[in-house]
């Protein structure tokens, strides 16, 4: 019997980033901080 | 499921307000469409990670800097700032395109490796040995010249102080070494040559 090639999945991939870059930007977020001090702005990275 | 009942613009107060948690809310929500718009642009996944957390690095500073309003809407708003940067990507790639290896182009045409490889290296021992013996057949005087002169690198004027001798002194028995090696070198037919 011929194979039913439309139930591969091939365009269903979802289109997501990798899970490692969405941790790097929650880490990130998590690790900066803004400090506004008179007109100049300080970004500081808690490492 | 109440993450869904919640609005964009209150989860982005929330998050400028310290709640880290927004933001992750905020990712899930929209990661597939603002994905899914840079990889129609940049279809290579590895880049578009890349603009995808850049994207996310300037929302990140744009909101916690305070310098957020909410005019529109947070979506549009990131689109926007993911467009942009895709813009640059290919502005930058215009600058220094990648090149493939093709039938008529390769880099290795360009790049070469300078280092010898094995035979070379042996011939070139084996001329420089050649070299030392018969430099060593040289004349005490004519010898000593020489060697400072090639192997240690001094100007005539060293030499020549170094020796004790005047400058043109030490420039003819440099000539005559390396005439005296000339002619031994044809006389027994030595190949000096890499």
């Amino acid at each position: 019997m011929a194979k039913l090639y439309s139930k591969q999945k091939l365009a269903g991939q979802s289109m997501l980033p990798k899970k490692e870059t969405i941790a790097f930007i929650l880490n990130y977020s998590k690790a900066l901080s803004i400090k506004k001090i008179g007109k100049m702005s300080f970004e500081i990275i808690a490492n | 499921m109440a993450n869904n009942l919640i609005s964009d613009a209150v989860l982005v107060k929330n998050y400028i307000e310290g709640d880290e948690s927004a933001l992750s809310i905020l990712i899930e929500r929209h990661q597939s469409k603002i994905y899914g718009f840079i990889y129609t642009k940049i279809q290579d996944r590895d880049i578009c990670d890349d603009v995808f957390q850049d994207t996310f690095i300037k929302v990140i500073k744009t909101l916690k800097s305070k310098s957020y309003n909410e005019e529109g809407k947070f979506l549009p708003w990131v689109m926007r700032i993911a467009h942009n940067l895709i813009i640059d990507y290919f502005r930058k790639s215009k600058k220094m395109p990648m090149q493939r290896d093709n039938e008529e182009y390769s880099v290795f045409s360009y790049l070469t490796d300078t280092n010898l490889n094995v035979e070379d290296q042996i011939i070139l021992d084996q001329v420089e040995y050649d070299l030392s013996r018969l430099i060593d057949e040289l004349p005490d005087d004519q010898k000593e010249v020489l060697q400072m002169r090639i192997y240690q690198d001094l100007s005539f004027k060293e030499i020549a102080d170094a020796t004790g001798v005047s400058i043109n002194t030490a420039l003819g028995r440099m000539r005559y070494a390396l005439m005296n090696l000339r002619k031994v070198i044809e006389k027994n037919q030595i190949i000096l040559t890499n």
